[in-house]
């Protein structure tokens, strides 16, 4: 199932474009799944917050097919549609490979865009008008198929890394796992950041704090099993100079795990009053979660550069 | 030689015993190929300012020291090993399989070539090739390998590097001839008491067989090749890859659901 090898590969000089791809595309599908999540709690109350991920998915679903592009540089970037037309001549259709994480992600990314546009302006239109564009129960299965999708687009991209030739990404199974769980968690975080601009949607900050506590858990599992199985691939001295990147990772889900601990206080006092102080230490630990899964991407993507 | 057909297999086998390290298959290389080669360096690599094969350098003639410490006898020394390596056009290439755009095809000679038109630089196959031969072109913003002369074999003529080796130690030719030309070549070297020849690529313990492979002095990793255990696929970590996000998918999930659940109207 898995096999460390020898490498004497090239490195592919995914850097910049690439890694800020990974991390929106985390954020699109993670914030895709949480905004899901909330609607199946079935509490009313979390209906503002469920929109604002939605919202968010939108905006990181965007960003993801231009960063992609400019990936491929100033010289063939009109050809990005190559991903999904085989233009061979005498073999020209639909390119689809399966077995090609990068080749699946480009369909998944597509489709993704389309789940994610339509929640979001259903979103729109509820915020607006109080109805949205679909039937409750027919959004809820469209929102169940989004978010799988949304999985999909938070995960892919660590299994891309390791269905390759290169030391420390094709060493490890942990990758689609961990930037998963780590895209879960930064989605959770970015939300909580952004509920200040939505007041109505404070009711969901314990709940979101406390799931990127769970989250975080997943994310430190995971993370402990990358660096299990790169160490024991003799890899290890790949990821050790990224030793403050790693370091930052590691206080962002520290920081994570603090919601598991803390929610209860909010819940306890119910007070606006009391969400005040709250908001402003989620606000923190927000923003050191997200700068912690922008971190584990970019350790995870220059030890093997 | 005999006419090259299309619907048959073409190939190299490179028999580093007898390279000489004159680099004339790297000139006539980029001569042909219009290659203009990457600004001169010098690599302190012993005769090596090459340096690796790369979107401009579709054979590298490498040279390994291998100088001992102690004096040797005279003809037993080995103080180079001197190999043109060139891109290897694997019956399972890692870089073909991991292509989303299809632009990386099987041509009508068994070898392995990037269609210009179609690649889009994406560099998954640069990520992929276990040789480190694919590279990019930034003028072109595609990736560039050997094409085992595609061209010249439609116009029936063999690669310029195997016509301009000087020693053959570069031979083209169809693969089942080149096949039968190596195993009397290591026949012959292993009766002369060279016990260390040994073929890479030749079967098909690595990567399916080559239909560019080598008789090798050393080990291969010696020359920077995987050895048949070290070679292997990219795709044989999808299955534990999307395992391993599944199952955080499903533990996601739960814990999500979990901490969303309703609190009686909280």
């Amino acid at each position: 199932m898995f096999l460390a090898a020898e490498h004497f590969a090239r490195a592919p000089q995914w850097t910049w474009f690439i890694l800020f791809y990974f991390f929106f595309a985390g954020l699109a599908g993670g914030s895709y799944v949480v905004g899901t999540l909330l609607r199946l709690s079935r509490d009313a109350h979390d209906e503002s917050a469920a929109r604002l991920a939605f919202y968010i998915s939108l905006a990181a679903t965007v960003l993801c097919p231009v960063l992609l592009t400019a990936d491929l540089g100033s010289v063939s970037w009109v050809r990005f549609w190559h991903m999904l037309i085989n233009v061979t001549p005498g073999d020209t259709g639909l390119s689809f490979k399966y077995w090609s994480p990068m080749s699946v992600g480009a369909w998944a990314l597509m489709v993704f865009g389309f789940f994610s546009f339509v929640s979001a302006v259903d979103a729109w239109f509820r915020d607006r008008q109080g109805g949205g564009l679909l039937p409750p129960g027919l959004n809820q299965v469209f929102n169940i198929t989004g978010a799988i999708v949304g999985l999909f687009i938070a995960s892919y991209t660590g299994v891309l890394l390791s269905v390759s030739n290169q030391p420390v990404w094709s060493d490890t199974w942990a990758l689609g796992g961990l930037f998963l769980a780590s895209g879960l968690s930064g989605s959770t975080a970015l939300i909580t950041l952004l509920v200040r601009f939505r007041p109505d949607a404070r009711f969901s900050l314990q709940r979101l704090r406390l799931a990127d506590g769970y989250f975080g858990v997943l994310e430190l599992a995971l993370l402990i099993a990358f660096f299990v199985t790169v160490a024991a691939a003799g890899e290890a001295g790949r990821i050790l100079p990224w030793f403050a990147l790693w370091i930052i990772a590691l206080i962002g889900i520290g920081a994570s795990l603090l919601g598991v601990r803390r929610p209860a206080r909010v819940e306890a006092s119910g007070e606006s009053a009391a969400m005040a102080p709250v908001a402003i230490e989620a606000t923190v630990v927000s923003a050191v979660v997200l700068l912690a899964v922008l971190a584990v991407r970019a350790a995870v993507i220059f030890s093997a550069q | 030689m005999a006419t090259i057909k299309a619907g048959e297999s073409y190939g190299f086998f490179t028999d580093t015993s007898i390279c000489i390290g004159c680099k004339a298959c790297e000139v006539a290389c980029k001569e042909w190929n219009q290659l203009q080669g990457n600004d001169p360096a010098f690599l302190a690599d012993s005769y090596d300012n090459t340096g690796d094969l790369d979107a401009q350098n579709w054979r590298h003639v490498k040279f390994i020291e291998h100088v001992p410490d102690q004096p040797v006898t005279q003809g037993n020394g080995t103080a180079w090993l001197l190999m043109s390596d060139v891109c290897k056009h694997c019956k399972h290439a890692s870089c073909m399989e991991v292509c989303p755009t299809g632009a990386i095809i099987r041509t009508e000679f068994d070898t392995v070539f990037i269609q210009q038109d179609v690649c889009n630089g994406c560099r998954n196959c640069v990520a992929a090739c276990p040789y480190a031969v694919i590279g990019m072109n930034q003028s072109t913003g595609t990736a560039h390998k050997c094409t085992l002369c595609y061209d010249r074999l439609q116009g029936g003529m063999e690669p310029a590097c195997a016509k301009a080796c000087p020693t053959q130690s570069i031979q083209f030719g169809p693969l089942a001839d080149l096949q039968k030309a190596a195993d009397v070549r290591l026949a012959a070297l292993q009766s002369q008491g060279v016990t260390q020849a040994q073929l890479y690529g030749r079967d098909d313990t690595v990567y399916g067989g080559l239909n560019a492979f080598f008789l090798l002095m050393d080990k291969p990793e010696t020359y920077g090749l995987p050895n048949a255990s070290n070679a292997v696929l990219p795709t044989r970590n999808n299955v534990g890859g999307y395992l391993a996000a599944l199952v955080t998918a499903a533990l996601g999930v739960v814990a999500g659901l979990v901490a969303f659940r309703r609190r009686g109207g909280a």
